[in-house]
C-alpha cells in the first residue's frame, strides 16, 4: 500500500514502513549521506542526509524516518543546504588540509561532499584534535587524523566480519577509533581482511604501501623481479582505469608489468591449481581418517588468523597447505631458479593481489625459509593501478602479451578461487577426477555460483554423497562453525572465504563498491572459466610440468617442504 | 587473595550472560580493584561472550571508569558553575602546580590521583573537594595547599 | 514485627478510620507528633556531609553521651537551604521543631548547653515548624512566616529535612502508600492515565511533555514487557532537586514510581541513579529493602493480583544518559549514545520493548495527584502548566537552596522575595535557567510567569529548574564559554553538529575571553571569522543535532547574543571585560609612586613578567603578563592596579 510523499512539489510512492531515503533512492533522487551503510540498520550520526519535513521543527535526517503517513519534503532548500555545507565544514575544520599527499586522493568521499556542496573557503577556524598513525600492522596503517568518526569501520567488522577488532571509544571531542586498550593494531584481533578500508570514506584506513619497495628492487641491477598476479586482480583493475568494470586485462597486465621492468611474471592461479590437486589428494586421505573431515579451506588468509584467534581447536581440520600466492611464491624461490638458471638468492618475489591478509601472511614466520620470507611484496589492486598510471602507457594501443613460452604460468580452475564458492567448486572437480576417474560435467557444480553467503549442498561422487558448505563474511562462518565444533552438523568439506563474495570484494580491491560492480567481477571470473579449454586442475599441462620436473606427487616430502604449513593459536585480547 | 581468584569471585555474582549486566560488572570491577585492567577486560569479555572492543569502548565512555590505579588519596574537585564560579579553576590549578598531575592522573609515587567531578549539587558549599570521601567545601587556594600537605606530611 | 508489619500496611490501606486511642497514639509517635524524648534530626544527606554534617554528628553523639542524656538522634534529609548547612533540628516533647543552621561540629556545644536549659538562642536560628498538638515557642519566628518558606508551596518537598528518610512508619503515618494502594484497588490501568493526563502533569526534566499522554502511547503499545525507568541522572550542574527529593523523602518517589508502572501495565521498573549520588543510592536501597519486607514490591502486592519489581542501576557518569535514548541504551550495556526518535521509547525502548522514562521529580507529584485528585492540581499553577515546580538556585544569591513555587510565579518573586537578591553589596545582572543546556535571561525579562511556553515564547527554556545568579562581577560570556566547554566534553560524539560545533564554539568563546596572542599565533582576523560563525553554528546544531543536547548546546549562546550582545562587543572588539573576571583581559600596572621595589611581586608572578631592580619602581611587561592578578594580591603597598 503506497503512501505519497511530495517531494520538492513532486509527487512520489512510498511503502509504508520504508525510510524517506530509500523512498527518495528509487526514485532517483539523492541526498549525501555518510554513515548510511547498504543492509545494514541505520545509526543517523552524520546528519548528511537531513530533509525539511513540513510538521517537523528541525531537520529530520531521511535516512531513519520511517514513512507512516503522507510528508511534504523538501531535499535541497537553502535551510538544507546550509545545515549540510556547515556540517561538512566542522568535519573539514577538523581534518588535516592533505589531499594532495593523501592516497584517497580522487577517491575521497569527503572531497566529493566539499566539491558537491560547493566548499570554497575554510570558514571555521578551530585546533584540529592531535593524533599518532598506527603503522604497526604490515597490511593496513591507521591514520585517525583523517577518520570523520562515520562508523563504517566498526559496523563492517562487527556485524560482517564478526571480529569487532574496532570500536568507538572516549567522547565528545575525544571521540575515537581504537582497539581494545588502544594497542596497536598488530596486536589486536584484526584479522587484516581489509573490509574497514573498503567501507572507509577518507584516508582514515590505508593499505601499507609497498610500491616504493618495489620500485626500488626493480631499479636494482642484480636483483630479479618475479612477480605474481591474482584472478580477482585481473578482473578488477580497469576500474581504477577508467574502463568498465568486469574487464578481464589478464594480458594488458602482463604486459605492463613487463614493460615496466619486471623480469618475470606468473598467474597466481597456477598456485591455486596446484593447491587444489594436492587438497584433493588430501580429501581422499582424510576421508579414511575417523575424525578427519571436514576438511577445512586455508587459502584465505584473513580466516586462517581469524580461526587462530577463535576455534584453536578446529586448526588441525584446516588444510595443511598454503595459499595459492604463497605455492607460487614457494615455486618461484624454489623451482624457478633452476629453471630459469638465476641465481634465487637475488629473487625478489612480489604478489600482486586483491588482498590486504596476504600482506600480514607474508611476514609470517611460516611462510619463510632459512629466514628470509617466501613473498618479499604483496601490492594490492589499487597499487597496480597507480603503477600502470605511472608507466604512462597507452592501454589501447598496447598489445597484449602472453607468458613467455615453456614458463608455466597459467591457471585453469584456479581462477575460480577468485569469488566465494570457487575453491569448492575447483576442488571437487578434482576430488572427482580422483575417486571417479573420470572428469565431471562443470555445469554440474554450476549451483555453487549462486550469490549465497551460506551454501550447503551434497554431490553425488561415484557411491559417495559429499556434503559441502561454503561461507564467505566471517560472521556467517560464526553459526555454522559453532555448530561444526559441536557437532551439530555433518560437513565434509568446508570453504571459508573471509571477505563478502570472496577476494573480488578483497581490502585491496578499487573503492567504491557496490553490488553491480561485485557482480560485474564475478562474472569476469566466470566468463574465464567458462572459455577455458581446460578445466580441471589436475589437467593442466603446466601443473604436470611443475610436478613432473620438480614436485613428484602429489603428497610428495618435496611438496610437504615447499608447499604445506601449520598454524598456532593465536593468543590476543579477542 | 591473589587476583584470579578475586576475578572468579566478581564473576560468580553475575552469573546472567547478558549484555546488561556489562555496566554493573565493570563497576563491580572498579569497586574491588580501584581500576579496570587488562586482565579485567579479557575476563568480562570472555564471560560474556562480548568483544573486548565493546568493553574498552563502553569504560572509556563513562566517568566511573579509570584504567591506571587511584592513588592511595584520591582527590574529586567538582566542577559545577558554582563551584567554578566559586573558584574551583584556580584550585585546579593549583592541585596541578603542586603534585604535576591533571584529570584523571596519579602522581608517579601513587600517593595522589586527581579527578574533577560533575556537580554533586552543594552548589551552597561552592567550592567543594574531597579527598577519600572527606569533604572541604568554601576553601580558598591557600587552604587547598595546606590541606594537601597535610596529607603529605600524614603520608610521611 | 509481624503485628507492626499488620499494623503499617493497614495504616497505609487507609483502613484505621476509627483508631482506639492506643492505635491513634501509636500513629502520633511514628509522624513525630508527640515524641518522648528529645528529638535532634541531622540533616546527613549529601548538602550536609559536604558542609561538615559527619562531624556536628559526632559531637552531638559525645554531647549526649558525656552528660548521659537520652535522645533520638536521627538522619534527615535537607530542607533545601544549601548555603545554610550543616542545618539540624531538635524537637523538646510538647514543643514545635526549631531548625537551625550552619551548626558545624564546633557550635555544638554552646548550642545544645542552650538548648537543654530552655534556652532558645538567635544566633543560628531558623524557625520553628507550626504544628497542632505542639506548643510553640516564644520569641522564635515560624518557619511559615518567614518569606523563604512563607511564598514557596512546599507540595512535592513537603517532607523533605523533616522526616526520617529510612523510617517506612513516619512515610506511612504522614498518609503514605495510600495514594498507591488506592491505585490498584479502585482504578484500571487506563484510569489512572487518564486521571493524570486531566491533572495537567507535564514532564519537569525540561521536556514538558504531558505525563499521562506518555504513559498512554506505552499503555496501548502491546508486548510482552513494559518497562517504567526513573530518570535520576541528574548531572546538570546546579541541578539538585532529583537528589533532595531522593534523599529526603524516598519512599514518596517509590510510590509515584509504583503508580506509575501500574498506569502502563508494567512489571519492572528500574530507578537509574547516577554512581555519585552515594548517600541517595543508600536511602532507596534501604527504601526499597524495606518496601519488600511490606510486601508492598514482590509478586501480588496487598493480594491485588499486581506484581512490581524495582531495582536500582548506578549510572556510570554520564550528563548525555540524562536523555531518555541515551539512558536505555547505557541500561542496555552500551555507550550511552541516543538514538532517533521516532521510534519513541514507549513504542519501542529498552529491549525493544515500550518504555516510559519519567523525571524524579515528576514521579514525586503523582501520589499527591492520586490523594487529591486531578481537580486539586489543576488548582495550582496555570492552566495547560498546572502543579508546582522545583527550582535550585545557586551562584551569587544570598542563598542558595531549593524553591518550590507554583507553576506561573515569577522569577522575580523566586530571586527577589523568596532568595532575597544577590549577596550583600552587589547588583543582579541576569540570571541563568536550565544550566548548560538553558538561557540566559535579563533582569527585564524576569516578570514573565514561569510556564514552559511563557519561558518559550521569549526564546528561553525551563530546563531542569537550576537557576544560576549572576552579579554584576559576573562575566556574562565567561559563564557561557564555561557552559559550552562543558557540553563539549559531555558530548557523546555521534553526530557532526554536536561533537564538533560545541568544540569550535567553545574555541571562539575562548578566544574571546583570552589574550589576543597565544601561543598558537592565532590572528585577529582568525578571531573575527570564528565570532561571524557563532550565530551560523548555532542555528545549525539546533536545527541538525540528533538529540537534546546537541539542539539545545547553544541556548546559552543564542540567549546571550540576544540579550548581552554589548558585553561580547566589549570583549570582541575593545578586548575589555567590564566585570574583571576575564583575567587575561585585565592590563596590570605598577604606579610608581607608592611601588617600594620590595620585589615580591616579580619573585610571585608566574609569568615572569615583572622586572626591576631592588628599591626602585618595577614594571609589569604586558606582553608577557598573563592577567592572573598574583601580584595584586600580594603587595603591601597597594600599588598595582588594572585598568
Amino acid at each position: 500500500m503506497g503512501i505519497s510523499l511530495k517531494v520538492n512539489g513532486r509527487h512520489i510512492e512510498a511503502e509504508k514502513g520504508e525510510t524517506i531515503l530509500s523512498a527518495l533512492n528509487r526514485n532517483g533522487m539523492h541526498v549525501p549521506t555518510i554513515c548510511s551503510m547498504k543492509g545494514l540498520s541505520p545509526s543517523g550520526a552524520c546528519r548528511m542526509c537531513v530533509v525539511e519535513v513540513e510538521g517537523w521543527e528541525n531537520l529530520v535526517p531521511s535516512c531513519s524516518f520511517y514513512v507512516q503517513n503522507p510528508l511534504t519534503i523538501l531535499t535541497h532548500s537553502p535551510r538544507v543546504l546550509k545545515a549540510r555545507k556547515t556540517n561538512v565544514e566542522l568535519l573539514l575544520s577538523n581534518h588535516p588540509d592533505d589531499c594532495l599527499y593523501c592516497e584517497r586522493n580522487g577517491s575521497c568521499e569527503l572531497q566529493n561532499l566539499s566539491e558537491d556542496l560547493n566548499i570554497r573557503e575554510r570558514r571555521i577556524p578551530g585546533k584540529k584534535s592531535p593524533h599518532k598513525m598506527d603503522r604497526s600492522s604490515p597490511a593496513i596503517v591507521r591514520d585517525p587524523s583523517k577518520c570523520i568518526l562515520c562508523g563504517r569501520c566498526v559496523r563492517v567488522c562487527e556485524e560482517i566480519m564478526g571480529t569487532s577488532a574496532l570500536d568507538f571509544a572516549h567522547r565528545g571531542n575525544e571521540l575515537r577509533i581504537s582497539t581494545t586498550l588502544a594497542k596497536p593494531l598488530n596486536f589486536s584481533n584484526c584479522t587484516a581482511c581489509g573490509q574497514c578500508l573498503i567501507s572507509c570514506p577518507t584516508g582514515a584506513l590505508i593499505e601499507h604501501v609497498q610500491f616504493p619497495e618495489l620500485d626500488a628492487s626493480i631499479h636494482a641491477p642484480e636483483k630479479i623481479v618475479v612477480a605474481q598476479f591474482t584472478p580477482a586482480v585481473a578482473v578488477s583493475v580497469a576500474e581504477m582505469l577508467g574502463l568498465k568494470p568486469g574487464i578481464d586485462m589478464s594480458k594488458v597486465i602482463l604486459a605492463v608489468l613487463k614493460r615496466y621492468g619486471i623480469d618475470h611474471v606468473f598467474e597466481t592461479a597456477i598456485g591455486a591449481d596446484i593447491l587444489i590437486t594436492e587438497q584433493a589428494k588430501i580429501f581422499e586421505q582424510r576421508s579414511g581418517e575417523t575424525g578427519g573431515l571436514p576438511l577445512i579451506t586455508s587459502s584465505c588468509p584473513a580466516w586462517v588468523q581469524f580461526a587462530e584467534q577463535y576455534y584453536p581447536e578446529l586448526l588441525p581440520l584446516l588444510s595443511p597447505l598454503k595459499s595459492p600466492q604463497q605455492i607460487t611464491g614457494s615455486l618461484i624461490k624454489s623451482w624457478f631458479p633452476g629453471w630459469a638458471g638465476v641465481d634465487g638468492k637475488e629473487i625478489i618475489s612480489v604478489v600482486i593481489s586483491s588482498c590486504t591478509a596476504a600482506k600480514n601472511e607474508a611476514q609470517r614466520v611460516e611462510m619463510t625459509k632459512s629466514g628470509i620470507p617466501v613473498v618479499d611484496l604483496v601490492l594490492t589492486t589499487r597499487e597496480l593501478a597507480r603503477m600502470i598510471r605511472l608507466t604512462g602507457l597507452d592501454l589501447d594501443q598496447l598489445a597484449g602479451e602472453s607468458a613467455a613460452k615453456g614458463v608455466p604460468a597459467g591457471g585453469t580452475a584456479g581462477n575460480l578461487t577468485a569469488v566465494a564458492g570457487g575453491e569448492a567448486e575447483a576442488t571437487l572437480r578434482s576430488i572427482y577426477h580422483c575417486i571417479t576417474g573420470k572428469d565431471i560435467v562443470p555445469s554440474r557444480l554450476h549451483r555453487f555460483r549462486i550469490h549465497k553467503s551460506c551454501h550447503e549442498m551434497t554431490v553425488q561422487v561415484g557411491k559417495r554423497e559429499i556434503r559441502i558448505a561454503t561461507v564467505n563474511g566471517l560472521s556467517n562462518a560464526v553459526a555454522l562453525l559453532d555448530e561444526i565444533r559441536t557437532g551439530k552438523k555433518q560437513v565434509d568439506f568446508l570453504e571459508v572465504m573471509a571477505c563478502p563474495d570472496g577476494c573480488t570484494n578483497g581490502g585491496g580491491q578499487p573503492i567504491p563498491v557496490n553490488k553491480q560492480i561485485l557482480r560485474a567481477r564475478s562474472r569476469a571470473i566466470y566468463y574465464m572459466d567458462n572459455d577455458a579449454t581446460i578445466h580441471g586442475a589436475h589437467n593442466n599441462p603446466a601443473v604436470a610440468q611443475i610436478y613432473h620436473e620438480f614436485l613428484g606427487e602429489p603428497g610428495s616430502q618435496v611438496g610437504k617442504e615447499h608447499l604445506y604449513t601449520t598454524f598456532t593459536k593465536r593468543e590476543v585480547l579477542l | 587473595m591473589d587476583e584470579i581468584a578475586r576475578i572468579a569471585g566478581i564473576l560468580e555474582r553475575f552469573p546472567q550472560i547478558k549484555r546488561n549486566a556489562l555496566i554493573p560488572l565493570l563497576q563491580a570491577f572498579q569497586d574491588e580493584f580501584g581500576y579496570i585492567s587488562e586482565s579485567a577486560i579479557a575476563s568480562i569479555g570472555a564471560h560474556l561472550s562480548l568483544p573486548t572492543s565493546k568493553v574498552y569502548g563502553l569504560a572509556t565512555f563513562y566517568n566511573q571508569f579509570s584504567f591506571i590505579p587511584h592513588g592511595t588519596y584520591h582527590i574529586k574537585l567538582c566542577n559545577g558553575t558554582s563551584c567554578y564560579m566559586g573558584g574551583a579553576g584556580e584550585l585546579l590549578n593549583e592541585i596541578t602546580k603542586i603534585l604535576g598531575i591533571s584529570d584523571g592522573e596519579t602522581t608517579r609515587d601513587g600517593l595522589f590521583s586527581l579527578e574533577v567531578q560533575s556537580c554533586i549539587g552543594a552548589c551552597g558549599q561552592s567550592p567543594v573537594l574531597s579527598i577519600n570521601g572527606k569533604y572541604y567545601s568554601g576553601i580558598s587556594v591557600i587552604d587547598a595547599r595546606e590541606i594537601i600537605k597535610q596529607y603529605q606530611d600524614d603520608a610521611g | 514485627m509481624l503485628a507492626e508489619k499488620v499494623f503499617l500496611l493497614k495504616l497505609a490501606q487507609g483502613d484505621l478510620r476509627d483508631m482506639t486511642p492506643s492505635q491513634a497514639g501509636k500513629v502520633s509517635l511514628l509522624n513525630r507528633e508527640k515524641v518522648t524524648r528529645p528529638l535532634i534530626m541531622v540533616n546527613s544527606s549529601t548538602s550536609g556531609i559536604v558542609a561538615g554534617a559527619r562531624e556536628t554528628w559526632k559531637a552531638i553523639e559525645k554531647y549526649v553521651s558525656e552528660r548521659s542524656i537520652d535522645i533520638d538522634l536521627c538522619e534527615s534529609g535537607s530542607i533545601g537551604l544549601s548555603s545554610e548547612e550543616p542545618v539540624i533540628s531538635i524537637q523538646m516533647p510538647g514543643r514545635t521543631r526549631i531548625f537551625f543552621s550552619r551548626v558545624k561540629a564546633d557550635k555544638v556545644v554552646s548550642l545544645l548547653d542552650d538548648l537543654f536549659h530552655q534556652v532558645i538562642p538567635d544566633h543560628l536560628l531558623i524557625g520553628q515548624l507550626r504544628r497542632e498538638g505542639q506548643e510553640s515557642w516564644a520569641d522564635v519566628p515560624f518557619l511559615d512566616e518567614i518569606p523563604f518558606f512563607s511564598l514557596q508551596q512546599r507540595i512535592v518537598m513537603e517532607a523533605c529535612g523533616i522526616i526520617d528518610p529510612f523510617s517506612f512508619g513516619e512515610y506511612v503515618a504522614r498518609g503514605g502508600y495510600n495514594a498507591f494502594l488506592k491505585t490498584i484497588r479502585s482504578y484500571t490501568f487506563t484510569e489512572v492515565c487518564d486521571l493524570v493526563t486531566e491533572s495537567g502533569l507535564r514532564g519537569r526534566s525540561g521536556g514538558g511533555f504531558s505525563t499521562g499522554q506518555k504513559w498512554k502511547s506505552a499503555f496501548q503499545t502491546s508486548s510482552d514487557q513494559k518497562y517504567l525507568i526513573c530518570n535520576a541522572e541528574e548531572s546538570d550542574p546546579g541541578a539538585f532537586m532529583d537528589r533532595t527529593l531522593m534523599e529526603g523523602n524516598p519512599f514518596q518517589l517509590l510510590e509515584g514510581i509504583s503508580i506509575a508502572a501500574y498506569a502502563i501495565g508494567s512489571n519492572r521498573a528500574y530507578i537509574y541513579i547516577r554512581s555519585e549520588y552515594e548517600d541517595a543510592i543508600r536511602r532507596i536501597s534501604n527504601a526499597i529493602h524495606r518496601l519488600r519486607e511490606m510486601g508492598l514490591l514482590g509478586d501480588n502486592i496487598l493480594e491485588s493480583g499486581y506484581n512490581l519489581q524495582i531495582s536500582l542501576r548506578k549510572g556510570p557518569g554520564a550528563f548525555v544518559c540524562g536523555e531518555e535514548t541515551a539512558l536505555i541504551a547505557s541500561l542496555e550495556g552500551r555507550r550511552g549514545m541516543p538514538s532517533t526518535k521516532p521510534p519513541y521509547p514507549s513504542v519501542s525502548g529498552y529491549l525493544g520493548r515500550p518504555t516510559v522514562v519519567n523525571n524524579v521529580e515528576t514521579l514525586c507529584n503523582l501520589p499527591g495527584i492520586i490523594k487529591n485528585g486531578p481537580d486539586w492540581f489543576k488548582g495550582i499553577g496555570l492552566p495547560g502548566c498546572t502543579g508546582t515546580k522545583i527550582f535550585s538556585v545557586s551562584g551569587r544569591a544570598r542563598i542558595s537552596g531549593l524553591v518550590e513555587v507554583p507553576m506561573g510565579t515569577s522569577l522575580d518573586v523566586i530571586i527577589h522575595d523568596i532568595i532575597g537578591g544577590v549577596e550583600k553589596g552587589r547588583d543582579l545582572k541576569a540570571i541563568h535557567v536550565g544550566g548548560p543546556l538553558g538561557c540566559m535571561v535579563p533582569p527585564e525579562q524576569m516578570k514573565v510567569p514561569v510556564s514552559f511556553e511563557n519561558l518559550k515564547s521569549r526564546g528561553l527554556v525551563m530546563g531542569s529548574g537550576g537557576i544560576l545568579v549572576m552579579d554584576d562581577k559576573t562575566c556574562v560570556v565567561n559563564i557561557v564559554r564555561y557552559f559550552m566547554e562543558y557540553v563539549d566534553k559531555q558530548s557523546c560524539g555521534k553526530c557532526i553538529p554536536c561533537r564538533e560545533g560545541t568544540r569550535r564554539m567553545a574555541e571562539i568563546l575562548g578566544g574571546i575571553t583570552r589574550k589576543p596572542v597565544d601561543e598558537e599565533g592565532q590572528t585577529t582576523l582568525e578571531r573575527f571569522k570564528g565570532v561571524m560563525q557563532l550565530e551560523n553554528l548555532a542555528d545549525v546544531m539546533k536545527d541538525t543535532s540528533l538529540c537534546g543536547l546537541g539542539q539545545n548546546a547553544p541556548n546559552p549562546v543564542l540567549s546571550t547574543l540576544k540579550y548581552f550582545r554589548q558585553e561580547y562587543e566589549e570583549h570582541i572588539f575593545d578586548r575589555k571585560c567590564s566585570s574583571n573576571t576575564c583575567t587575561e583581559l585585565r592590563n596590570w600596572y605598577i604606579d610608581v609612586d607608592l611601588c617600594t621595589g620590595c620585589s615580591i611581586c616579580a619573585k610571585r608572578c608566574p609569568a615572569e613578567a615583572i622586572i626591576g631592580t631592588t628599591r626602585h619602581p618595577y614594571f609589569i611587561v604586558q606582553e608577557k603578563c598573563i592577567g592572573c592578578g598574583i601580584c595584586y594580591e600580594v603587595c603591601k603597598f597597594a600599588a598595582v592596579f588594572y585598568r
